[in-house]
């Protein structure tokens, strides 16, 4: 069972799409029933995953390894090698959860071509699990491209008014960071070749080859991988295909474009460019460039984000601003800002997905996404404001809730870096904390033009609280920000040995262990005070002694 | 030593009750809401009493000996290999645990804190009787009552900062608490992000900390910061001084961060009593107590927390001499003792510095809820000038706000008389007065304290019935659950001094002596450095003992008496239409101190941008504008006329396929061949009668051409 685990997690959802090819498509209620059923399926045969993975959690390398090299296409050296370490465990849960959840709140948004609408649902469902597993860069690649039609297909077809537009920009932004990651991987490829004489696409050669480019290929090369992954992210400037694939895309849509895909591109400089480029992502001007791109992300996302007048584009703008938080961590390059990124990514998965999931509601009941439509909602919908504060709160870094746990391991990691491009991690943590207020400003706005106040809009003061089924798409979330934002130690257990031996091979003078600080000067929990040095005693006035 | 050992107990039992709340508060009857909320308080304040006084057994040998219990991991791996590397560039684990720390500062805060919220929460049952959203009301302050237990009894940074950011929260959602008002949900954002400001500082300071000691926990830093490890002046420990007190001029309301608390008035009564006044409010004066040993290493930082401190305290003094709002004169009067409470910090008088705090926490919460009572029998009419003969009408209310006004005000026996007197006192001595400035900034405070609370008592209970006869009808005394809080927090405010009774008048001063222990290894540290002026409370006191401190106390009493009789003399028989002293003698300084020196206008020309200067928007919003419009036009249009371009050679090369290639190069040889052709091609038509027909007409020709010739 173990050992085909992620090929069993992988493909139950693309299962259920083939099984929906032969459901007649008027039967609505059968196609909703069986995508719900995979859906839930696919979190169920996920759930193994945590036991087996928890017992390992500090063994090295990639575990539940499958597949592998050259088994798949060995004429070209491609393979059908999957494998996961803690940072994708935690993703592929994430996706597993959210994929669950985004198809059952589109039960009743859907009404047209419902068929087709689940089956690139779980077609996409199976793409994104397939980019966090593989461990061939050929197969990975497959899963990138293959991801992208499904969501422009969701976008373009059960999209807002301009839904073509977005999607179209969606696709086409994309793929021209695709192109170039392409171009990188095939240089890899054949410089494999050149070292060693085999062709192959294994991910594990990989690393074994590339971190030894020259220095002037080496920053081409992170540069390809950088447009492919930034575009993605999406980091400052590249961000502006998100606010209208956001605003367009139907509400499941958004919280799998916010939730899951965004964290390709994370999870890309995490997996790729750290390992193979050490000598670029270490070179200052490169660091520099990084780090003041995520934090301008930063301070420009929530800025934006304050200045909106639709929810959804609020919305979509904060996650720029929270997802310049998780490159500030992965180009930190320390063991915090590391795991405290990937702990963001998971955790901006929760919070802004539940977000858009809120937003969601509202537009299913006015089909209207502009704030100034709503106002003193909490007194017709007190339960569903209450949800609506406990994830603003999230997402706004409150500590006890998911939001802070990552911020704060982020922002501790930066400062801690003495030299980040030529500025101390003290400057510019300053500027970054100030998206912590920012975040703040906006969501309590937004908060108040919606919530607060008396109902204004005749139309709104007949909308009906959740439904029992909306309920449910929010309680695991409510329910996971509370859990890492009182308990985040098992996340910081499994994300221990990925981030340990990510920053062992690309910087491998960084002192990971060792006798720590404040275990030299760990007092026994219950000693009263410290010895006083027997210079200082002496120098002490009676009275003080007296009392010693 | 079951209370201590179990004091997690503690803040979980009002977290008990909020989660109550949280679930099951709609469709519970008011009474079982009283049970709850007001019950886990109480249960709260009974353990609190039995753990500090568990905790005075277990201390009994080594005074001051903290009490710490770890409950588990809350940051961090634990397990030794998630690390980060230090100022000394050796690693340190990432780690902040769930864990508990009582040593005699956070007894201090345990019990008044549980002791006034309870008052508080039982004067809420007749308060909020018939306000909609009883069990949301209760729920919240139960949710405020588990953040300010957390809060200080954490025994680390970070989870200090939990309960700093939570009383935040619940400051936020209390003050909000009367959502319909758009006056009130403003005034909840504006507290909640001012004090987002302070917070950021915090986190820097904690970090800079952090980074210096590898720890967040109190006794690993203090430890640290004591034995000699940091020079004095270190700059990275002054940074961190710094930082952190950025956050407490944010939560405690110092200048340039005070702006929120006036406006926090916006909430309920009990709440202004509770968060505003007695607690939340006093957790910078906390934060900067218990980190006094960086403190201490910091002489830069601890002048500035001076000088802002006694800043605040008389810019506050000064607004509160002329707003009419019985609210609001209390709001700038709680800021102005928190100056006070700094300026004590800022001089190394910690200990005089908590003991305000302590003493404040009885008088100012008894002041609100006085007032409360007041605007409660006003029918809810808050503005003093239409106030005025209410002493005999509701007499428990005017007797124990006398005694809070005596108090704050500074006459002997009450309260406030001790711990504002040990301040102005170690201002006046320390570093052999050079703080002798700041002494008479507190002397002239002192003066104003006592001129604007008799002119609030003036106002409010003197002079000539002012209101109309509608309300005047109403009036009536507070049920007994209103009142009862009322006397007991007089009692307390007649008593509470006396725990601080100076030495020089014959007492032995507890207070000092049972804090001494927290703040007393500074003096360790400066004898080390060869610095002897900056010591601690205790040890000065036996030091100077002369008739200079008589006389500060005379002056003192002075300034009380007459800041009253100024007060009595321009309001006592206050009619309709009284006049303002300030008003008649410098108008544009009435104007200036109604308008609170204009800062909030300032604050948003300059900083939130919510006011246009000229066309020109400034602050937040002006960038955010800008944000947008560059998002828009620049960025996006950059993209979209990337798209443009490629769109548009399509259509150039389309025309140029169409027109040049194909119609020019291809078809333009082919018609030029077809029109040069056509002459020749009329010969070969192959059409038989054309060529008879051009024979004939040849023929008709010939023999024209030679008949007409």
């Amino acid at each position: 069972m173990q050992t085909h685990i992620l090929s069993i997690v992988l493909f139950t959802p693309l299962v259920g799409a083939l099984l929906l090819l032969f459901v007649p498509s008027e039967k609505k209620d059968a196609v909703r029933w069986i995508a719900n059923i995979f859906a839930l399926a696919g979190f169920l045969v996920s759930l193994p995953l945590v036991p087996w993975f928890w017992a390992q959690r500090f063994e090295p390398g990639f575990k539940f390894m499958e597949g592998s090299t050259n088994n798949w296409i060995p004429s070209i050296g491609a393979g059908y090698v999957l494998g996961i370490d803690g940072i994708s465990f935690l993703l592929i849960m994430l996706t597993t959860l959210l994929g669950w959840i985004s198809i059952l709140s589109s039960w009743t948004a859907i009404e047209n071509r419902v068929k087709e609408y689940y089956i690139w649902f779980l077609v996409l469902q199976t793409g994104m699990l397939g980019v966090f597993m593989a461990l061939d860069f050929f197969l990975f690649f497959v899963f990138w491209e293959a991801m992208l039609v499904p969501m422009y297909l969701l976008i373009g077809i059960w999209g807002g008014p301009r839904k073509l537009y977005a999607a179209i920009k969606f696709f086409l932004y994309t793929l021209f960071g695709s192109v170039l990651m392409l171009l990188g991987i095939l240089f890899l490829y054949f410089h494999h070749q050149t070292v060693t004489g085999v062709y192959t696409f294994s991910v594990t050669a990989l690393y074994e080859t590339a971190p030894k480019i020259a220095f002037h290929y080496a920053i081409w090369l992170f540069l390809a991988f950088f447009l492919g992954f930034a575009i993605k992210v999406p980091m400052f400037p590249f961000h502006t295909w998100l606010p209208d694939a956001h605003v367009e895309a139907p509400t499941a849509g958004s919280v799998i474009l916010a939730g899951v895909l965004l964290k390709m591109g994370t999870y890309g400089f995490v997996r790729f460019s750290l390992p193979f480029f050490p000598s670029v992502v270490m070179d200052s001007r490169v660091r520099w460039w990084m780090i003041f791109l995520s934090v301008v992300g930063i301070i420009y996302g929530a800025l934006v984000s304050l200045m909106q007048k639709d929810m959804k584009k609020l919305v979509a703008y904060s996650s720029v601003s929270h997802l310049g938080f998780c490159t500030l961590g992965i180009f930190a390059l320390n063991p915090l800002g590391l795991s405290g990124s990937v702990l963001q990514q998971i955790n901006h998965g929760i919070s802004t997905g539940a977000l858009f999931l809120i937003v969601g509601v509202l537009y299913e009941r006015r089909h209207t996404r502009e704030i100034s439509e709503y106002g003193g909602i909490s007194n017709v919908m007190p339960a569903y404001a209450t949800i609506a504060m406990i994830m603003f709160l999230s997402s706004m870094g409150l500590p006890l809730l998911n939001g802070f746990v990552g911020e704060f391991t982020i922002l501790q990691g930066t400062f801690m870096e003495r030299d980040l491009g030529g500025h101390s991690g003290l400057f510019w943590t300053a500027f970054a904390v100030s998206g912590v207020i920012l975040a703040a400003a906006y969501l309590l706005w937004l908060y108040q033009r919606v919530f607060f106040g008396n109902v204004t809009n005749p139309k709104n003061e007949k909308l009906h609280d959740l439904t029992p089924r909306e309920l449910v798409t929010f309680v695991p979330l409510v329910i996971l920000a509370f859990w890492i934002g009182l308990y985040p130690k098992p996340f910081f257990e499994i994300l221990e040995q990925p981030v340990n031996h990510l920053v062992k091979t690309v910087r491998p003078d960084y002192p990971l262990s060792g006798r720590t600080v404040n275990a030299a000067a760990q007092p026994k929990s219950l000693t009263p005070t410290p010895e006083v040095p027997v210079a200082a005693v002496e120098a002490m006035p009676e009275a003080t002694k007296r009392n010693r | 030593m079951f209370f201590l050992d179990h004091i997690w107990i503690i803040p979980l039992l009002p977290a008990f009750g909020a989660a109550m709340m949280f679930f099951f508060g709609r469709k519970m009857q008011k009474a079982t809401v009283n049970v709850v909320c007001v019950g886990v308080i109480v249960l709260a304040f009974l353990m609190s009493v039995g753990t500090v006084w568990q905790y005075a057994d277990y201390a009994h040998d080594v005074p001051g000996k903290p009490f710490e219990t770890i409950l588990y991991t809350w940051l961090g791996s634990d397990t030794g290999n998630l690390n980060y590397v230090t100022q000394s560039g050796a690693p340190a684990e990432f780690k902040a645990e769930v864990g508990f720390l009582l040593d005699p500062l956070s007894s201090i805060w345990l019990l008044f804190v549980t002791g006034v919220g309870m008052l508080i929460h039982i004067y809420s049952t007749g308060y909020m009787a018939h306000e909609g959203g009883y069990y949301r009301f209760f729920g919240y302050l139960n949710l405020f009552m588990f953040s300010m237990l957390v809060l200080i009894l954490g025994n680390n940074y970070a989870q200090l900062f939990v309960g700093w950011e939570g009383v935040g929260l619940c400051s936020y959602l209390l003050i909000g608490f009367y959502f319909h008002r758009k006056s009130a949900t403003d005034a909840a954002n504006k507290a909640f992000i001012v004090n987002r400001i302070g917070d950021a500082g915090f986190l820097l300071g904690m970090f800079t900390i952090a980074w210096c000691f590898g720890s967040f926990r109190f006794t690993d830093i203090n430890h640290l910061a004591r034995n000699g490890h940091f020079a004095l002046g270190d700059p990275v420990i002054t940074l961190a001084a710094f930082l952190l007190f950025v956050g407490a001029t944010g939560k405690s309301a110092q200048i340039p961060l005070y702006i929120w608390l006036p406006d926090a008035m916006e909430g309920p009564t009990p709440v202004s009593a509770l968060i505003h006044a007695a607690t939340m409010v006093t957790a910078g004066v906390y934060m900067v107590a218990r980190s006094n040993a960086i403190f201490v290493l910091a002489p830069t930082a601890m002048k500035t927390v001076a000088i802002i401190g006694a800043l605040t305290a008389i810019f506050a003094a000064s607004i509160a001499l002329v707003q009419n709002d019985i609210k609001r004169v209390l709001a700038y009067s709680t800021v102005s003792q928190l100056g006070y409470m700094f300026l004590a910090l800022g001089i190394g008088a910690f200990a005089a510095g908590v003991f305000h705090v302590f003493t404040h926490a009885f008088f100012k919460a008894l002041l609100f809820l006085g007032a409360g009572s007041v605007i409660h029998a006003m029918s809810g009419e808050q503005d003093m000038r239409n106030m005025g003969d209410l002493r005999r009408r509701i007499p428990v209310t005017y007797w124990t706000m006398i005694i809070a006004t005596l108090a704050i005000a500074g006459i002997p026996p009450f309260a406030g008389f001790f711990s504002k007197d040990e301040i102005l006192w170690q201002t006046w001595t320390s570093e052999g007065g050079a703080y002798r400035l700041l002494w008479i900034i507190g002397y002239v405070t002192a003066l104003m304290t006592a001129f604007y609370m008799f002119r609030l008592m003036f106002l409010a209970f003197h002079g000539r019935p002012r209101m109309s006869h509608e309300v005047e009808h109403h009036i009536h005394e507070s049920p007994r659950s209103m009142t009862v809080p009322l006397v007991i927090l007089a009692i307390c405010a007649i008593f509470a001094g006396w725990l601080g009774w100076p030495r020089s008048l014959k007492g032995s001063d507890h207070f000092a002596k049972f804090l001494e222990p927290v703040f007393a290894r500074e003096a360790v540290v400066l004898q080390a450095e060869g610095k002897t002026g900056q010591l601690a409370a205790g040890v000065k006191e036996e030091e100077h003992t002369s008739n200079t401190e008589y006389l500060l106390m005379f002056l003192s009493v002075a300034a009380a008496v007459i800041g009253g009789g100024m007060a009595w003399k321009a309001y006592y028989q206050a009619d309709k239409g009284y006049a303002e002293p300030i008003a008649t003698t410098v108008p544009p300084l009435q104007n200036l101190l109604y308008n609170k020196y204009f800062v909030d206008e300032g604050y948003d020309y300059v900083f939130t941008g919510r006011r246009k200067v000229g066309d020109v928007r400034l602050g937040v919003l002006g960038l955010g504008d800008a944000s947008a419009w560059n998002d828009v036009h620049i960025i996006d249009g950059t993209v979209n006329g990337a798209g443009w371009i490629t769109r548009f050679s399509g259509t150039l090369s389309k025309w140029w396929d169409t027109w040049i290639i194909d119609e020019l190069l291809v078809n333009g040889p082919a018609t030029l061949a077809r029109m040069l052709s056509y002459p020749a091609r009329l010969l070969q038509w192959g059409l038989v009668q054309w060529y008879a027909l051009v024979m004939v007409a040849g023929l008709i020709g010939f023999v024209a051409y030679y008949a007409w010739r």
